[in-house]
């Protein structure tokens, strides 16, 4: 980590955005800031639109109105060229991994190898095969096809084709969801293994109470339309606000600090 | 654009400089070969390395092996601690896993294995087809004295998809079709000077043959390939074991429907094909063997039995019925992949079409046979 993120220029700054489908106003005059090497969790109630601002901040989708700022550049105003340039520095994790299914697990991550780093097949295989490894998956699972996959080896999976082209800021589209508690203790592990050796910025989508305490450097709250509140945990875990407190003083959200205090103590 | 890294070799004492990054994969790969080949390595320094990614640390894995990487990095305290992790992480990752098997190279084994296989799959396709053409008989015969289960939202809905909307594209066609035989039919009876018999000709081709053939084929492409690809989906959604697991039965929500509707309304395009095909022959006669409309129906009435017209329709529900049953098996075929789903709807648009002109065929000698 460095010494201190606060001081540096964003790497992506969310201003003003809004998003609406019809009618309906998803989000509205929402500003974010994501700061490089840090853990940046994004929590809110079901249908609060987190996966929509993600989709928004990759380039999926289009905002209404507002304005995007990605290493510094408006990503909406960008020429197509440029902007395919920025969106390569992204790497992402779609919520149910999708991987391809026609392409084998090593051939799925040395695609994107093959297309960006024109690397020859072989090469780009034989780099699958270590992003493969880095994401916790054993070397035979390599030629296996995403259907012959467990949940969580589907995850690993889509972490190793998400960091194939060694990507400085990684979406995750509540990666644990779905795991067991051993499975996505190990995955909030090696997401911040990979943190910490790869130098990456996260935005981490979730609804897991125990992500948020173990891994989390800020938790950003989305809710009534904007982003409520984004600070360390401790400090939004005080705001006043009627579903902050439910979400963090529940049963479950009492239970995932004591945990992680048990951790920190150990 | 960066430059490219190097390994600087003095005697036995390495020295890796510059930028190891994805971007140089090829360059900096094939210097680690070669540097491989020399051998003998003594003392390796990392001070001049610039930008590192998991690439470039990985050939450095390669050059040096996992272990000797692994104490390197912990002993190199020139480097920032993130780059420290980053060796350390994927000469461990690199240390622990071996690199899958590439299965062995034998095309004669290879040729009869497959062919072996394409027979075999061939062979259980149809005790398959066989199979399911019996369940849904079953099922429809359960079904068929308690109403109070028959699915009629599905049933009309299908009945819609498959038979409404495909009415202006089967009338279309067997129009332009019947135009076509009886231009035939006059180029070919103009030498015997017998183009009245173009009337005889349109009207035999298309009650008996062509009005269900070409309904029947329309439908393979147009309504076997939708089943397919509905139930596939449905299949790799895990919609249908959802729906077996609240008790239900595929068969009686998602087959029966389908086939019911095919067996209503293949019959109907059928007569919609025959009448539009004989409009087709009977304007180019018209118009081009100036046989007007009211004595070319003045001859359909005369000179063709109705037998005709009924061998035609009794063939459009066997038709229906086997279109509607191979689009929803290759569907329940369909695994997990997006692949698969292509795969099984091209495979069951190939087989309708298939069966439909190989029953055609052997109807047609059961009923020359038969006199009829």
């Amino acid at each position: 980590m460095t010494d201190d993120p606060g001081r540096q220029a964003p790497l992506i700054r969310v201003r003003g955005l809004q998003n609406r489908f019809g009618s309906l106003v998803v989000h509205e005059g929402l500003d974010l800031d994501i700061r490089r090497g840090e853990i940046l969790g994004v929590v809110g109630g079901s249908g609060t639109g987190k996966s929509v601002l993600l989709r928004s901040i990759v380039g999926l989708m289009r905002p209404s109105a507002g304005c995007i700022e990605v290493f510094g550049k408006d990503l909406q105003n960008l020429p197509e060229q440029e902007r395919s340039q920025l969106e390569r520095r992204f790497g992402v994790l779609f919520q149910g991994g999708a991987l391809f299914t026609s392409l084998n697990l090593q051939e799925n991550i040395a695609l994107p190898l093959m297309e960006h780093a024109d690397l020859s097949r072989k090469d780009a295989e034989y780099l699958a095969r270590i992003k493969l490894a880095l994401a916790g998956l054993p070397g035979e699972a390599a030629l296996k096809y995403p259907a012959e996959l467990s949940g969580g080896m589907v995850k690993r999976a889509a972490l190793a084709r998400a960091l194939a082209l060694d990507p400085e800021v990684l979406f995750l589209d509540e990666p644990t969801a779905g795991l067991d508690p051993i499975g996505a203790a190990a995955f909030d592990r090696l997401i911040m293994t990979l943190r910490d050796a790869l130098g990456l910025s996260v935005f981490l989508v979730t609804h897991d109470l125990d992500t948020l305490y173990t891994s989390c450097d800020r938790v950003a709250v989305i809710s009534q339309r904007k982003v409520l509140v984004a600070d360390r945990l401790e400090v939004v875990e005080n705001t006043d606000d009627e579903w902050i407190r439910d979400y963090f003083h529940g049963p479950r959200g009492r239970a995932a600090r004591k945990a992680a205090d048990v951790l920190e103590n150990r | 654009m960066s430059t490219p890294g190097r390994i600087d070799q003095q005697g036995d004492r390495l020295q890796i400089v510059g930028n190891w990054v994805l971007a140089h994969y090829r360059d900096l790969r094939d210097q680690v070969r070669q540097s491989a080949r020399k051998g003998g390595v003594g003392t390796v320094s990392l001070e001049g390395l610039e930008d590192l990614d998991t690439a470039g640390a990985a050939l450095l894995v390669e050059l040096l092996g996992a272990a000797r990487v692994e104490a390197l990095a912990s002993e190199a305290d020139y480097l920032p601690r993130e780059r420290q992790a980053l060796l350390e992480t994927v000469a461990r990752a690199m240390g622990a896993t071996r690199p899958p098997d590439a299965p062995p190279w034998r095309p004669i084994h290879d040729f009869l294995a497959g062919t072996g296989e394409r027979v075999e799959a061939l062979w259980h396709q149809q005790r398959m087809l066989m199979g399911f053409i019996g369940m849904t008989l079953v099922t429809i015969l359960h079904l068929l004295p308690r109403p109070h289960r028959w699915r009629l939202t599905a049933l009309v809905a299908h009945l819609h998809q498959t038979g409404f909307n495909a009415v202006p594209i089967v009338a279309l066609l067997t129009f332009l079709v019947g135009a076509v035989v009886a231009f035939l039919g006059a180029t070919v009876l103009e030498e015997f000077g017998a183009t009245i018999y173009t009337v005889d000709l349109v009207a035999y081709s298309f009650l008996r043959e062509f009005g269900v053939l070409l309904a029947a084929i329309l439908l393979a492409g147009r309504t076997a390939s939708a089943f397919t690809a509905q139930i596939g989906s449905m299949k790799a959604n895990e919609e249908i074991d959802a729906i077996r697991t609240q008790g239900l039965s595929p068969m009686e929500l998602l087959v029966v429907p389908r086939v019911m509707a095919m067996m209503f309304t293949l019959p109907l395009l059928t007569f919609i094909g025959m009448m539009s095909g004989i409009m087709g022959g009977a304007v180019v006669c018209n118009l081009s063997l100036d046989i007007p409309f009211n004595q070319f129906f003045a001859i359909l009435e005369r000179d063709i039995p109705l037998q005709h017209f009924l061998v035609g329709m009794a063939k459009a529900p066997v038709f229906a019925f086997l279109i509607a049953v191979i689009g929803c098996l290759e569907g329940f075929k369909v695994d997990g992949s997006a692949q698969s789903v292509g795969e099984h709807t091209t495979s069951s648009v190939v087989q309708s079409i298939f069966i439909v002109i190989l029953m055609d065929a052997l109807a047609a000698l059961f009923f020359m046979e038969m006199g009829w």
